[in-house]
């Protein structure tokens, strides 16, 4: 099963739920860290990287000597990636989104493929749970290509469960990492603030038709209108974690919460067995075969 | 390219409209054939709600008017390299005024062209 643990905006603690999880997580796993643009799981499992590799994307390089001007390549792409202006044809690599459609199409073959480097995709472990994330190129404008290319590796290595840290907000990159989810894991803050965004990602997420939950984190720091809406809105609260000194002192030697925390610990494996009795109600004949 | 004809990015559609500061994101283009004094309208609408490439696109728009010489306010660089790449001059930092006024002042000599964009990438999406 996939688990993404996402989050309306940065800064609920999202990244620590997800450490604290892959912590507690029993039978095989992968720990992925699709928040490409700022990617800090890592910094909580301290995983051993065993490969780091460039990613690519596929872009058109123009061989102008053979190009005749035709200006069919430039029609097709809807990215704007290719423009035909006067007698020159403008190829403009950093727009574009690697379909293939150009090159495929140019009859005189003055198109062929290059690269562009998205950033890189990093793979190691963190204990017993196999580690991969992304982390995109600076001045990259474009998550998803790397985000997919980042997938692709989850699905060549199927066994066990896997939990995606996603990118915050209700973006696109945001969307993209919970597409093939299983199970929508929603962290937000008791604060108005934390409502808002919550209530964002509830509208934009909740139409995937996936299982979606709540872990109110720092609970008690807030008031209780985000429990209110949780009910009214028909959003099962997974957890309330509390915001306590022990966790506090925990996040700052950069430790995972339900290690260093024993009681914390406890209320991440009912987290756990929250989310994968969601899973298994979605998926009752993958439930019967387990 | 005829530099005799010019294109102004345009809140509406005559003279009386104000200058559009933006270029790829601009409502439309007043052109104007000075020779002839005659206007034309050309929409930019379909630019304005592009996710990306709003200012080549509008670039393309403004060659397929045949127009030589753009005014505008603020000109991106990949919209100032499609637009050079046409031979098409730019003038930049052109805003609070009509598009008479515009053209007044590039016939008048008040208005100089700009070899390098005065906007950063992606920044006229407002
Ligand atoms: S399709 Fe090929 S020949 Fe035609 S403009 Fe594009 S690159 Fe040139
Ligand atoms: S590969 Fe696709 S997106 Fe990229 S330039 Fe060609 S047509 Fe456009």
């Amino acid at each position: 099963m996939i688990y993404a643990i996402a989050s309306g905006k940065g800064g609920t603690g999202k990244t620590t739920v997800t450490a604290s999880l892959a912590a507690v997580w029993d039978g095989p796993l992968t720990a992925v860290d699709l928040d490409v643009e700022e990617p800090n799981l890592h910094l909580f499992l301290a995983p051993e990287i065993t490969a780091e590799e460039p990613a690519f994307l596929e872009v058109p390089v123009l061989d102008a000597a053979r190009c005749i001007l035709c200006g069919e390549c430039a029609a097709f792409c809807q990215y704007k990636a290719l423009s035909l202006m006067g007698k020159t044809l403008l190829v403009f690599p950093e727009m574009c989104h690697g379909c293939g459609g150009c090159i495929a199409l140019c009859q005189e073959g003055a198109l062929s493929p290059g690269g562009r480097e998205l950033g890189h995709i990093l793979e190691g472990s963190a204990g017993a749970a196999r580690f991969l994330m992304g982390r995109l190129r600076v001045g990259e404008a474009m998550s998803p290509p790397l985000m997919r290319q980042v997938k692709a590796r989850l699905r060549r290595d199927a066994a066990g469960d896997v939990l995606i840290d996603s990118p915050p907000g209700v973006s696109c990159p945001a969307v993209n990492a919970v597409m093939d989810a299983d199970v929508i894991v929603l962290v937000t803050e008791p604060t108005p603030f934390g409502l808002h965004d919550f209530r964002l990602a509830v509208e934009a997420f909740r139409p995937l038709g996936k299982p979606l939950g709540a872990v109110i984190n720092r609970a008690g720091i807030g008031d209780g209108r985000v429990q209110d809406f949780c009910r009214e809105a028909g959003v099962p609260v997974w957890a309330e974690l509390p915001f306590s000194r022990a966790v506090a002192e925990a996040y700052s030697r950069g430790e995972v919460a339900a290690r260093a925390v024993p009681e914390m610990r406890g209320m991440f494996l009912a987290l756990m067995a929250r989310m994968r009795g969601a899973a298994a109600a979605s998926n009752p004949e993958e439930a019967d075969h387990a | 390219m005829n530099a005799g004809i010019i294109a102004v990015t345009s809140e509406g559609p005559g003279m009386e409209s104000m200058v559009d500061s933006r270029f790829g994101r601009a409502a439309g283009f007043v052109v104007v054939d000075l020779a002839t004094e005659q206007t034309s309208y050309v929409d930019n609408g379909g630019s304005q709600s592009m996710a990306q490439g709003a200012g080549i696109q509008a670039a393309e728009n403004v060659a397929r008017a045949g127009a030589g010489v753009v005014l505008s306010g603020f000109v991106g660089p990949k919209a100032f390299q499609a637009l050079s790449a046409a031979g098409i001059q730019v003038v930049q930092n052109v805003e609070n005024m009509t598009v008479g006024q515009a053209v007044d002042k590039y016939k008048r000599g008040e208005l100089s062209t700009s070899d390098a964009p005065n906007a950063p990438a992606g920044g006229n999406k407002g």
